[in-house]
């Protein structure tokens, strides 16, 4: 059984000014397995995003379902971590309380609330930075702490939305690496939304495209590249070939996404 | 020619001011202020009977807290302002939050507390004094009612805009509804809602000076009343001058204590 199945879910926001309706999202069905690790690819305004709020449970599909672990999903809830584009930390928090958050919500003993965060702190590679303000942080370093704070929840599912969209180059293939090494640790499944092709070969073991809107799920395609994965992976003739299919997929999207637009 | 004198060029826009120099200059203003004042008192250009000399100020001050007990008109006024702001305050700030944290409390009391904000309190001052007296009573109400709607409607308008990620974030860590509200919505405003009570503290001395000019027999505006009978415009302008020092000490007071309890918004 899937570990989460997206089930002909659509979503069509009601037209604004009287004008007509947006069908953000064609009905979709995409069924995920426990420790997959996929990576939506799609241009911008294909309704990836709109498909992970709606898995996350802050946004509802206009038809169909989300089963997590074979229940249905009706609202946002602590089993699937969110970490945002924007940066979401709490302002008022330190990078410890912050990761502390969902623990703390949940009552958790004092004692095992430290314990948490400061392994969490540790695999993020902030240490030092624990009483700093979210202000006090680079770009960078405030997404590791928004993973390490979805992680510090033991989610049964990790939804990423472009969580490197606003890094620079330099910092967002850093982070790649740094999920990826994560991931390889602790088999999460995952949900990584984004709109860059080498991005999510290198990182995902499933890359699903999506076309240009209304969105729909066009390609799913395995990344069979192995594990451990290094970043001079980048490099060989392997990942180009998967890149030059991908970029052909998806730039007859982008090309009609543009004319829309 | 900029890099050699610094001090002589006009700041670029925006430049930020150096610590010393802000001091300094805030302090320049109020020098040349009673300077100015002074020169056109002392100096013979406007009638001592419609305004008295820096130095007939400071001498009638004295006069007023050694041989009448001014202190106690102050202490009443200040007790006045802070005791109603305060019930303003408690009644005001959790309305607040509610009606911008749920969207039916706002429909159900936004219009009425945006009527009820523009009803004057000065006008207020002699009807009270129908239903609760010349008491302190009354003094409160007067306080309270110019106050309270002012809060209630901006805390819900801050609480309103919330940033909406935030709140996201919070429900995929898994708050509830009430959670949400008290760990996103009331810390996350807490700030505002600090500098929203400082500026509403401000009105509120226009409002207890209004109420003690008109029945009453203490505090710094019946002083001040009476001081009128006696074309003592030195007292009167003391009177004045004693309210805007203790604005500017609470106002200070709540920077303060702003920088202590957020320290994070200065980071």
């Amino acid at each position: 059984m899937s570990k989460l199945l997206i089930d002909g879910v659509a979503r069509v926001f009601p037209g604004v000014h009287g004008g007509a309706p947006t069908r953000a999202l064609e009905p979709t069905t995409l069924a995920v397995e426990a420790n997959d690790f996929i990576a939506i690819l799609g241009p911008s305004g294909c309704g990836k995003s709109t498909l992970l709020r709606i898995v996350a449970g802050l946004d509802r599909p206009t038809s169909g379902r989300v089963l997590l672990d074979a229940r249905e999903v009706r609202g946002p809830g602590a089993d699937r971590g969110m970490v945002f584009q924007s940066y979401t930390l709490f302002p008022w928090l330190s990078v410890a309380q912050n990761i502390a958050f969902g623990l703390r919500e949940r009552r958790l003993p004092p004692a095992e609330q430290d314990r948490i965060v400061a392994d969490y702190v540790e695999r993020v590679g902030l240490r030092g930075f624990e009483r700093h303000w979210p202000k006090q942080l680079s770009g960078g370093m405030q997404q590791r702490t928004a993973i390490a704070r979805a992680l510090a929840n033991d989610p049964q599912i990790m939804l990423l939305d472009e969580p490197f969209g606003a890094l620079d180059t330099q910092t967002r293939a850093l982070m790649q690496e740094l999920l990826l090494g994560i991931w390889e640790r602790e088999r999460k499944t995952v949900l990584f939304v984004t709109h860059d092709i080498e991005e999510a070969i290198f990182i995902a073991s499933r890359v699903v495209v999506m076309t240009a809107r209304p969105g729909r799920i066009k390609a799913d395609i395995a990344i069979d590249l192995p594990h451990p994965r290094h970043y001079t992976l980048k490099t060989t003739p392997e990942f180009s070939a998967l890149k030059a299919r991908l970029t052909e997929e998806i730039r007859a999207e982008a090309v009609l996404a543009a004319e829309a637009h | 020619m900029r890099a050699i004198a610094p001090r002589l060029t006009m700041p670029r826009p925006l430049e930020p001011v150096g610590r010393a120099s802000r001091i300094g200059l805030g302090i320049a203003f109020f020098v040349v202020f009673v300077a100015v004042w002074a020169a056109a008192t002392l100096g013979g250009f406007v009638s001592r009977t419609f305004l008295a000399d820096p130095i007939t100020m400071v001498m009638d001050g004295w006069t007023l807290l050694t041989r009448f007990g001014f202190a106690a008109d102050i202490a009443v006024t200040v007790w006045r302002v802070v005791g109603g702001f305060i019930l303003a305050s408690l009644v005001a700030v959790p309305l607040g939050i509610l009606m911008g944290a749920y969207k039916p409390v706002e429909a159900f009391l936004e219009p009425f507390v945006s009527f009820a904000r523009y009803l004057p309190a000065s006008a207020f001052v002699p009807l009270l004094i129908l239903w609760a007296g010349i008491g302190e009573t009354q003094k409160l109400l007067v306080i309270f009612i110019g106050s309270v709607f002012q809060i209630i409607l901006m805390v819900a308008v801050a609480v309103g805009q919330t940033r909406r990620d935030l709140v996201e974030a919070a429900y995929t860590l898994g708050c509830g509804d009430r959670s949400v509200v008290r760990r996103v919505l009331i810390p996350a405003n807490a700030p505002d809602i600090a500098e929203i009570l400082r500026l509403v503290l401000g009105w509120a001395w226009t409002y207890v000076i209004v109420a003690e000019l008109i029945g009453s027999s203490s505090g710094i505006g019946h002083m001040i009343i009476d001081s009128q009978a006696l074309l003592a415009t030195g007292q009167m302008i003391f009177g004045i001058i004693v309210i805007g020092l203790i604005g500017l000490i609470s106002d200070f007071l709540f920077k303060a204590a702003n920088r202590a309890l957020f320290p994070w918004r200065l980071a």
